[in-house]
């Protein structure tokens, strides 16, 4: 059984407790725990189960690598599933559940799964659920789905807050252990910004596990003392539980800070990303154990040979009281070493290599314990804990020597460097024989905008695994780092590291080497996706000769752990499948975040009311408290009709619509685009950039203009005032403002950057509210100031002036075919014109209204609507509005394209006006069929809604359209089917509904 | 005459920084040759520049009246009061009628703000992609950045002080989103 026993721990406050439930029962552990090492010191030895076949599952490591003990934690608005009870510090009131089980942890169902895993082999999925292709959606996936799972999605929305913060740096230093702190001393010394991040709560990483010493005194000495020189350094940051999550282009990297995850009770946000912008980085990343693939190696008690000796010396918890060691290398005898010196037997070290190891296992074999060479674990036996192992001979098939019974297995395949930060960004690996490992190749780093590198690996994680070769390669790196920011390294002498000397590794991919089926179908590699030996095989077999497509078909290694412990074993098996060689075969993509985010660190601030910025015009508040029922436009938020009590939406349309062709409305069109364009180039510029004549408008005057862009489509309208000699205003869709501004500059800058023109966005200078409707000079008049006289203001034209003593220029142009001025004002003036004018509009029954009413007056004139009438493949032709192109130019952006075969076909289909038979109203975007069928199968059609209302002023539903050969088709009936399964009939007619002569706008 | 009313109405907030509305602003668009010298003589005009001094790029420069700064190769933003705004304008435009160049009131257009305290360097960082550490980023350098997801131009007053200009329309994201980086139990410590 694991326990926890009274030496050791040096993490842990064994006198404060904390207690913490995990699946509802309550368990006590110690402050500077994990969740991990505390469930283990109360026998909690299952964890979970296994994503696919659901076998029971325990730890199997100490860190971030860990792929079984995955828990949710948490509960309602703080659930999160898929943490890692390794990396989850305990506190008190901790509340965990295991995943992938049902009923329950103990019984679950799904372990059926394993009884019939021969049926369930690399790519079942791809070559079970192919046919019939109806049954992806509705039969298939809720069936994979169900059965597959890790963790439940939360279902509160989160309660906890998360920001960005962006940093700057000349060295970054990824990773605090030795390696980490030395380069920071380096990096420190030399003068250098330095920020220096490490995952865990604690510095020093593994070294001071490990034991040795450093320039003669232990290596928890070195850590103190490297930490305090760190911390006195002005030009030095730190940053404990903060992980490097990813290293991208040009220097940049993301830091992970979880600032209250080990004390949820802390205010303040719980994570923070560090978006790092660094001249160098140095990666001290450490390296990885790699687990042994022997059967029954993801029994709950068979452990990575390192965590266990992390378990028992920074927590003071022994995973099991018999333990068995299986080893290629001589790593794993410290584990042995460390076990029996903490009371535990140690029954075997089992060490694959025929010879033996150096002088740990010299060490081991004074201290009592039974070395046996050239053996290997042939089956572990238990299902829900290890209860024994069978030994056999490494070189054999499995035939068992000897059974032994224990409660615990460690194991060693040898240490794999974390090269993932150096890879993120095309980092190259190399193959390194004698450790059998890949190590970052310092000849082909990530490199910059100059071409040079600008990541260093250091330490274990550059393949130095020797403690003193780890600061020596730690000091180099971080000189060569430093150098490369710029700075001068001081010349130091790197303090000296010493550690038992150890003997070569023997690679073992396989345990024993030639085992059977029944053993390689239980032998795991990737634990978190349920991968084995026998998967890798059989991809290799059915012809998966990249690691790309083997990792896809058999899913290794594309778990949330994204195979830390299984890549290197993963593609050693498939190397030898193929007989070929490892480096050949290669890895596939590092990809970050290096460990999974959490989604609140990755949207920062950006939540509520910052969820994303919304665009208040001036007026907003009133429009706020006078019933609004807002519609998105672009970013703005504009009324889309004004509610009052009782009223649908619907009838403050019909009434706002009746009300302004009665009397008279107000509409807020702060949001049209506003751009001023000046200089001597100005004419000839608009000229280019409308389809109709700009240059000829007299000041004074407006003029309706269409923007095309070089392809002929309509992307723009709007009406253009001649402020001067020298100046025009063009005024913008909504939608339109930043996009025309930036169309403008772009042909400017790029094209004729020697004419002389400047713009300038004006959109949100100016408030503008139209006042519209018969009574709208009456208002205006009242409100007094200017002379508004048809004589004095004609249609198209306009003036600068006072009304109600607020500064104004008022535009006499109409998109409703009412009377109708267009009043801009100095944004901070805009609430106080609209309040006057509401006073004195009110006894003319003034009304304001929305974004619908404008749609529907527009409608009944027939005027169209960018992004109604329009949608990008759209030439004003096609829209009847010859009269606004210009036969006279040479030239505009579009009249070529126009020009084009397609363009002029008269087949294009044509705006009309569409008249429902029964008066309701044609569905939005419906087509109009015609006879026969297409090449798909699909009724042909012959025309398309574009825009439709009802109409309360006719009484009737009006729509527009294109329709085929449609203005010579007045009257015909057109068939329209909705979605709703009715058919609609509608008659072509001119879309102009009412006021065809233009008195009213004219008035 | 009724009086114009700022985007955010003086709104405040006290955390790790004092975040504020500045009210209302003078700000005046130049757009021109700006080694001309009809242009560099409207700048003086406009702000009381000492002599011949303008701003470098990056630069804010205060004068008597007003302080001048560089937004691109082609453009200036000039601050004065507000209600001189018209006043200066039409001093700029005297000095320009010769030559080409366009000068407008973009006082309306805009909302300014003020982060204030021992940590609106800290509070600025969260939002904003740029090296804001005391010894990159001084008062006198003006930076047009992304806040968040806003365009944004910042600079500072004093060493504990930022202005910070954005679109009126996002004033009140802008002001929210500061408030939020600015919670008082949101600290860096890194500055």
């Amino acid at each position: 059984m694991s326990t926890r026993i009274t030496s050791h721990g040096r993490l842990i406050d064994r006198n404060t407790t904390v207690s913490f439930t995990f699946n509802g029962r309550s368990f006590i552990g110690h402050v500077g725990d994990t969740l991990a090492s505390a469930l283990l010191a109360n026998d909690q030895m299952m964890i979970g189960r296994s994503f696919k076949y659901h076998r029971p599952r325990g730890l199997v490591a100490s860190g971030a690598e860990e792929p079984n003990a995955l828990v949710g934690l948490g509960t309602g608005a703080r659930f999160e599933p898929n943490q890692r009870a390794t990396t989850t510090e305990l506190f008190d009131g901790l509340s965990a559940r295991s995943q992938n089980h049902w009923p329950s942890l103990e019984h679950d169902i799904g372990a059926i799964n394993s009884m019939f895993a021969r049926f369930l082999p690399a790519g079942f999925y791809y070559k079970t659920f192919m046919y019939p292709r109806s049954f992806w959606k509705s039969v298939y996936e809720p069936f994979i789905r169900q059965s597959a799972g890790l963790g439940q999605v939360p279902t509160e929305r989160d309660a906890d807050t998360y920001e960005h913060f962006y940093a700057f740096a000349d060295v970054l230093v990824i990773g605090g252990g030795v390696a980490g702190l030395q380069a920071a001393l380096t990096a420190g010394r030399s003068g250098a910004k330095v920020l220096l991040i490490e995952q865990s709560a604690h510095w020093g990483g593994r070294a001071p596990v490990d034991g040795g010493s450093i320039d003669g005194a232990p290596v928890d000495g070195f850590v103190e003392q490297a930490v305090s020189e760190l911390e006195e350094m002005p030009n030095v940051t730190l940053r404990s539980r903060c992980m490097g999550a990813g290293v991208y282009d040009h220097g940049y990297a993301l830091g992970y800070e979880r600032l209250t995850d080990h004390a949820p009770t802390q205010p303040g946000p719980r994570h923070r990303l560090w978006r790092i912008r660094a001249k160098q980085i140095v990666t001290a990343t450490g390296a990885i154990e790699r687990p042994l693939a022997f059967a029954g190696n993801d029994v709950p008690g068979v452990m990575l040979a390192s965590a266990m000796r992390d378990y028992v010396v920074n927590y003071g918890v022994t995973p099991g009281q018999r333990v068995i060691v299986a080893t290629n290398n001589d790593d794993a005898y410290r584990t042995a070493i460390t076990l029996h010196k903490a009371g535990v037997q140690v029954l075997r070290i089992l060490d694959a290599r025929n010879s033996g190891g150096g002088p740990l296992m010299g060490e081991a074999r004074e201290l009592g314990m039974r070395i046996d060479c050239g053996r290997a674990i042939g089956k572990v036996k238990g299902g829900k804990r290890v209860t024994g192992v069978s030994i056999c001979a490494q070189e054999g098939q499995g035939g068992a020597l000897e059974d032994v019974a224990c409660d615990a297995v460690a194991m060693s395949g040898g240490w794999s460097p974390v090269v993932h930060l150096w890879s993120h960004c095309g980092g190259k690996l190399t193959w390194d024989d004698a450790y059998a490992m890949f190590r970052p190749d310092p000849q082909r780093p990530p490199t910059g905008a100059d071409g040079l590198g600008y990541v260093t690996a250091a330490g274990a994680a550059n393949g130095a695994l020797a403690l003193d070769a780890v600061l020596a390669d730690a000091t180099v790196a971080a000189s060569a780092a430093v150098r490369a920011a710029g700075f001068k390294p001081k010349s130091v002498a790197p303090p000296q590291g010493a550690a038992s000397p150890e003997a070569p590794l023997e690679p073992v991919w396989l345990m024993p080497r030639r085992a059977e089926t029944p053993l390689r179908m239980k032998a795991w590699l990737d634990y978190q996706n349920d991968v084995k030996v026998s998967d890798v095989q059989l991809a290799a077999r059915e012809g998966y000769e990249s690691v790309e497509h083997t990792k896809r078909y058999t899913t290794l290694g594309m778990a949330t752990d994204q195979g830390k412990l299984s890549n290197i074993n993963g593609l050693a098996t498939l190397a030898d499948a193929l007989q070929a060689e490892i480096p050949q075969v290669g890895t596939t993509t590092f990809r970050p975040p290096y460990t999974p985010i959490s989604m609140g660190a990755i949207a920062g601030e950006a939540r509520a009311e910052v969820f994303q910025p919304i665009r208040k015009t001036p007026m907003h508040d009133w429009h706020e408290a006078h019933g609004a029922d807002w519609e998105p436009v672009g970013h703005w938020r504009r009324p889309y009709a004004y509610k009052r009590p009782g009223e649908s939406t619907h009838d403050a349309v019909m009434r706002e619509v009746k009300n302004t062709r009665e009397a008279v409305g107000m509409l807020d069109a702060s949001t049209l685009g506003k751009i001023l364009v000046k200089g001597p180039d100005a004419g000839k510029f608009l000229d280019m950039m409308y389809t109709n004549m700009m240059s000829t408008l007299k000041p004074g005057k407006c003029r309706y203009g269409l923007m095309c862009s070089e392809n002929g489509f309509l992307i723009d309208d709007g009406v253009v005032a001649r402020i001067d000699d020298d100046a025009w205003l063009c005024h913008t869709t909504t939608g339109g403002a930043d996009r025309i501004h930036a169309h403008m500059e772009e042909w400017l800058q790029t094209e004729w950057w020697d004419w002389q023109v400047y713009t300038a966005n004006l959109t949100e200078q100016y408030a503008q509210i139209a006042v519209v409707g018969p009574m709208a000079r009456t208002v205006l008049e009242t409100l007094g100031g200017m002379d508004l006289s048809k004589e004095a203001l004609g249609f198209m034209e306009w003036k600068d002036g006072a009304l109600g003593g607020i500064p104004v220029r008022v535009y006499r142009i109409s998109f409703s075919g009412e009377l109708s001025y267009e009043i801009a004002v100095p944004a901070s003036l805009g609430q106080a014109l609209w309040d006057k004018i509401a006073d004195v509009g009110a006894a003319y029954r003034i009304m304001p209204y929305g974004t619908e009413c404008l749609h529907i007056l527009r409608a009944e004139k027939g005027f169209i609507m960018i992004g109604d009438e329009t949608d990008g493949t759209v030439i004003p032709q096609d829209l009847g509005l010859n009269w606004a192109i210009s036969k006279k130019k040479e030239d505009f952006l579009g009249k070529r394209a126009q020009e084009r075969s397609h363009m002029t076909d008269p087949d294009r289909w044509k705006l009309v006006g569409l008249e429902t038979t029964d008066g309701s109203t044609l569905p939005d975007g419906a087509y109009a069929v015609a006879e026969g069928v297409n090449a798909n199968g699909q009724r042909n059609v012959q025309g398309r809604v574009t825009s439709t209302y009802h109409s309360p002023t006719l009484g009737k539903g009006i729509a527009m359209g294109l329709v085929l050969h449609g203005p010579d088709r007045m009257g015909e009936l057109l068939e329209f089917p909705g979605t709703d399964g009715k058919t609609y009939t509608a008659k072509i007619t001119d879309p102009v509904f009412y006021d065809k002569n233009g008195e009213k706008q004219n008035d | 005459m009724t009086e114009p009313i700022s985007a955010l109405k003086m709104a405040g907030f006290d955390g790790l920084a004092r975040v504020e509305d500045c009210g209302l602003q003078g700000m005046i668009t130049l757009r021109g040759d700006l080694s001309a010298r009809a242009v560099k003589s409207s700048v003086t005009a406009a702000t009381g520049l000492p002599g011949p001094k303008q701003p470098r790029p990056l630069q804010i420069i205060a004068g008597k009246s007003g302080a001048a700064a560089w937004m691109s190769p082609d453009e200036m933003l000039l601050l004065c009061p507000y209600g001189k705004t018209g006043s200066v304008l039409a001093a700029m435009q005297e000095k320009l009628a010769k030559v080409h160049a366009l000068v407008v009131d973009v006082s309306d257009a805009r909302a300014l703000l003020q982060v204030a305290g021992p940590c609106a360097r800290e509070v600025m960082a969260k939002l904003c992609p740029l090296d804001l550490s005391p010894e990159n980023f001084r008062p006198g350098t003006l930076r047009r950045t992304r806040m968040a997801q806003i365009p944004a131009a910042l600079w500072m007053e004093d060493d504990a002080t930022f202005r910070v200009i954005c679109f009126r329309s996002v004033a009140d994201y802008a002001f929210n989103l500061l408030k939020t980086a600015a919670h008082p139990e949101a600290g860096v410590g890194y500055f």
